[in-house]
């Protein structure tokens, strides 16, 4: 394979794994670090990728388990840095009115969530796959998918709720 | 859309049961500006998920086809370097210290000469010795005139 047809075959998910990396690491600099690492993995793979009927789901198999070990490793060497906690609080209560701020607010919400819902969310409402896929990439059944998906989407909307209504109720 | 379908749908949606065209239409609704006044909490949630799928990948990508080939080339060319310059440095001192034992040590080709200067020399170190020798005449004193006091 011509490394033009490589780039070709892998424009239009790029940006899928780079999000999807982002949302498990957080810091753009590891997720573009993990986007290359695992576009050039497919590329040294690019002889066997015909055998593989779609290579969009293996790049973002292999983006997940690449994250979850980068997570993993991480966790076992260093003290974890919680990135949202930088922002003293009288801040954050500021960026609450402005629209783009309760986007950051989301955003906070969805990065308290355990990794496997985080990647849930991250695919079916972000990136709009279809759950077979979905359990495919993931490889897990699609009911459990569902399951997930929902009691993420609950939790990310008690979070909200509570922030919608802070100083009211 | 009417209210009550919308919010059977937003219902749905939390259970996950909606498909993506009914998950579009919710994000359709809620990036409108006429969102109901009870809705207006989820209006940042899908703004979110809209806004979020715009994040792109821009860093370029290193695609040579050999790559490790690339990687080995570079060692061989840091090792070739370290060498380079350690050999530069060992010759740079070794000509270096060379060349300082070398410099002036006052030497006479003439014996003749060779003798008068080593004499001039000599008695200028027994001069300068003596020198010494008179202020240590001055302890001698002291060990006399202290043995008269302790004898």
């Amino acid at each position: 394979m011509h490394q033009n047809e490589f780039v070709n075959l892998i424009t239009p998910f790029k940006d899928k794994i780079f999000r999807v990396a982002r949302r498990l690491l957080v810091s753009t600099e590891e997720a573009e670090d993990a986007t290359q690492e695992v576009l050039v993995k497919l590329w040294n793979k690019k002889d066997i990728l015909k055998n593989y009927n779609s290579v969009e789901a293996l790049a973002m198999t292999m983006t997940k388990n690449y994250c979850l070990d980068q997570l993993k490793s991480k966790r076992a060497s260093n003290l974890k840095i919680v990135h949202n906690n930088f922002t003293d609080r009288e801040a954050g209560l500021q960026q609450k009115v402005e629209d783009t701020d309760s986007l950051n607010w989301v955003e906070k919400i969805i990065d308290q969530l355990p990794e496997q819902q985080k990647l849930i969310i991250q695919m079916r409402d972000i990136e709009q796959y279809e759950f077979e896929d979905i359990a495919k990439i993931l490889e897990m059944n699609e009911t459990a998918i569902r399951v997930a998906l929902s009691r993420a989407r609950k939790t990310i909307r008690e979070f909200m709720l509570k922030t919608h209504s802070y100083g009211i109720g | 859309m009417e209210l009550d379908k919308l919010e059977i749908l937003l219902e749905k949606y939390f259970e996950g049961e909606t498909s993506i065209a009914e998950e579009n239409q919710l994000k359709d609704y809620f990036s409108s500006s006429n969102v109901a006044q009870h809705l207006q909490q989820y209006k940042p949630l899908f703004g979110y998920f809209s806004a979020s799928k715009q994040q792109e990948f821009t860093q370029e990508l290193p695609l040579n086809s050999n790559n490790r080939a690339k990687k080995r080339t570079t060692t061989w060319l840091s090792i070739a370097a370290s060498v380079v310059v350690l050999l530069g440095a060992g010759t740079f001192t070794f000509f270096n210290y060379d060349t300082t034992q070398k410099e002036d040590l006052g030497t006479f080709e003439d014996p003749e000469v060779a003798f008068r200067e080593t004499q001039k020399a000599l008695s200028l170190l027994s001069q300068n010795v003596n020198v010494g020798m008179e202020s240590i005449q001055y302890i001698q004193e002291y060990e006399t005139a202290k043995n008269k006091v302790f004898n």
